[in-house]
């Protein structure tokens, strides 16, 4: 029985993988074929002899055409196809042949010839994920994928049972091993590519030994961190260096408004200052002039002016205040003087807002030494 | 003429039978041995169609190709006594001499397995408790799996003529209860971590805010001595031109001042009282007339 295209996904090995026998009992069965077709039997491998002799007279040319559509039916089971991805390999007697068949339309006589058919170009992927031991005895989650094609259709074949089981095995193994000859903190941080490039370098060689006749392609770390147990450590970690970073950030922030707004104070200061100077200079100007103006006019004629200066300006001074006129000359008497009413009467008229603190530093009641007859007279200002 | 054509099929078929049984076939995949009555006739019959006597030749087969062996995780004990849990495969091929093999397990792989299960688990448990922990992880696991190797392999094709081609770890692991002791002290590790970047984060920031006040103190300062400067700039102008005015003539001055602060002190609603004397200039006229 040939190898035809439907037979494809077929493991050979579960039927074959036996000792012996079935292949004994098909070779048997076509025999027996055979035989009983010279003998003009119905070529169906019926097993019954005595029909087999009831047929001995049926004309040549039926048994010709019998044997022709045998021959036919042979020759159909030796077609099959191989598509452009794939390569055909064939075991003639069992015994594997150096050449593969390339694509195309092929025909391999039956029974003579396997031909089992692999697909070489198809990029496969194997997924892998676990935890694992790193070399400072943490634990580490990873997931890789492994993206493989059949390199030696041949070795696939015949030097190792289930290659693809072996690829899972070996990656196991490479993977940790590769991690449990890192440090953790090597293994998350350098990360994934020099983690992928360990772990298929390794992988290649563990294939290779076991001659797989698999080429590893590329070996992609999809994650690699800390396991779930821990991962809110790992988080805080992370948040921790957001939180470092934030806080400079806003002692950074604290800066820029701080020291623009000393600079600012500072020039106020200054203008301040400046302003300080313009005022008391502008001001000493003016008195200055005032008084030069004045004295000119004083020098024309000093007394009557000393005079007029001094009477205005007492002028000015008691019409302000409230005035006890004490007439002390000769008299001992004692005076009294009702400060506190003085004080009120002052007080409620002119409203005087420092009345109190007056009141309590004059004291009240206060016996006056000599008094005279009642020459007291007080008058208020205004 | 019917029992003549039924011995004659009979015949034929026998006939067929045994000239079939006179051909077998080896695959590229398997190892074959012809037994003769029982005895080993040829040993390792190469790929191919062969020939042999019917009936009196036996021809087994077995499946030449690379095996694996996938035992079931085992606790170990490392030379410090942890304990490590090892999931290991062992790939396997039946060696040259395939008659050993066939003797030696009657050609069941299952038995073979078991053989070769019982040595790896005895050798690896040799190798481990012979290593630290540390080794075992990661320093000399090659180096491990080596030795296993290599031993086990002398040891198999000798008795069992099964070639070990390697020996693998695929997992070592600690037991759980372990395991949790670690993830402590994981989570410790990552606690100082944390705990430092915030502290650094604190440090700096601490520092730049410290600076920035350091600059806005001094700015401050030293814009109050630029500032009483200038202002004694002001004051030493207005001293010098209030003494060359009030310099011309000092006694009038002095009676100008005065009266003026006597303006100022005495200001209206100041609600002073004052207690006088009705004598000096100003009251001459009053006291003149009263008297």
């Amino acid at each position: 029985m040939a190898w035809n295209d439907d037979d494809n996904k077929r493991d050979p090995w579960s039927q074959r993988g036996d000792q012996g026998p079935p292949d004994l009992d098909d070779t048997f069965r076509k025999f027996q074929q055979t035989i009983n077709s010279w003998f003009g039997g119905g070529g169906k491998g019926s097993s019954d002899g005595g029909d087999g002799g009831k047929r001995k007279f049926i004309s040549p040319s039926l048994l010709f055409i019998v044997l022709g559509i045998l021959v036919l039916v042979y020759a159909f089971f030796g077609i099959y196809q191989v598509d452009a991805q794939e390569k055909g390999v064939v075991f003639r007697f069992g015994k594997v042949l150096e050449n593969t068949v390339g694509p195309g339309l092929h025909w391999n006589p039956p029974i003579v010839d396997n031909v089992r058919i692999v697909n070489v170009t198809q990029v496969k992927s194997s997924k892998h994920e676990g935890q694992m031991l790193t070399e400072d005895e943490a634990i580490v989650k990873v997931v890789l994928v492994v993206q493989y094609v059949i390199d030696d259709p041949i070795k696939y074949l015949v030097d190792i049972r289930d290659a693809e089981e072996s690829l899972r095995h070996a990656t196991e193994s490479a993977l940790r091993h590769v991690v449990g000859s890192s440090t953790m903190d090597a293994v998350i941080t350098e990360g994934r590519e020099i983690l992928g490039f360990d772990v298929q370098d390794r992988l290649q060689t563990y294939v290779d030994r076991y001659r797989t006749g698999i080429s590893v392609r590329k070996v992609n770390i999809d994650t690699v961190g800390p396991p779930e147990q821990v991962q809110d450590a790992f988080d805080d970690v992370q948040k921790a260096q957001e939180d470092e970073e934030r806080t400079i950030n806003e002692a950074n922030a604290y800066a820029e408004q701080v020291v623009p707004e000393a600079r600012g104070k500072a020039q106020r200061q200054i203008e301040e200052a400046n302003a300080y100077r313009d005022q008391v200079i502008a001001q000493a100007e003016g008195d200055a002039d005032r008084f030069t103006k004045l004295l000119k006019e004083y020098a024309a004629a000093p007394d009557i002016t000393r005079e007029r200066l001094y009477i205005e300006a007492m002028e000015e001074v008691y019409s302000n205040l409230g005035i006890v006129l004490v007439d002390v000359e000769d008299g001992n008497n004692l005076l009294y003087l009702p400060l506190d009413q003085l004080r009120r009467q002052t007080g409620f008229t002119s409203a005087g807002p420092s009345l109190s603190d007056a009141s309590s530093s004059m004291d009240s009641n206060r016996p006056m030494s000599s008094m005279q007859t009642g020459r007291t007279s007080s008058s208020r200002g205004r | 003429m019917s029992v003549k054509s039924i011995v004659l099929v009979v015949l034929v078929i026998i006939l067929g039978a045994l000239a079939l049984d006179s051909f077998y076939i080896v695959n590229e995949w398997q190892r074959a041995i012809v037994l003769q009555f029982g005895k080993v006739q040829r040993d390792d019959v190469q790929p191919g169609l062969h020939v042999k006597i019917p009936i009196a030749d036996v021809v087994y087969r077995f499946d030449g190709r690379i095996l694996t062996l996938d035992t079931p995780p085992q606790r170990y004990f490392t030379v410090e006594k942890k304990p490590l849990i090892v999931d290991l495969f062992v790939k396997w091929r039946i060696s040259d001499t395939v008659k050993k093999y066939y003797e030696s397990t009657s050609g069941e792989e299952q038995r073979a397995s078991n053989a070769l299960s019982e040595r790896v688990n005895e050798g690896l448990r040799n190798q481990i408790g012979s290593r630290t922990m540390h080794e075992v992880i990661s320093g000399e696991r090659d180096q491990l799996m080596h030795e296993l190797t290599e031993s086990l392999n002398a040891v198999m094709v000798e008795q069992f003529g099964m070639n070990v081609i390697d020996v693998r770890v695929k997992r070592i692991d600690l037991p759980d209860e372990v395991s949790s002791a670690v993830f402590t002290r994981m989570r410790s590790e990552r606690d100082i971590l944390a705990r430092q970047y915030r502290a650094t984060g604190q440090e700096v920031a601490l520092g730049i805010t410290a600076d920035a006040d350091r600059e806005a103190v001094v700015l401050d300062a030293e814009a109050y001595r630029e500032a009483q400067r200038i202002r004694g700039d002001g004051d030493a102008m207005a001293t010098n031109i209030y003494a060359n005015a009030y310099g011309q003539d000092e006694e009038i001055y002095a009676f100008y001042r005065s009266i003026n602060a006597y303006k100022n002190v005495f200001k209206p609603d100041s609600g002073s009282i004052v207690l006088t004397e009705p004598s000096g200039e100003f009251f001459q006229f009053l006291t003149q007339k009263t008297k």
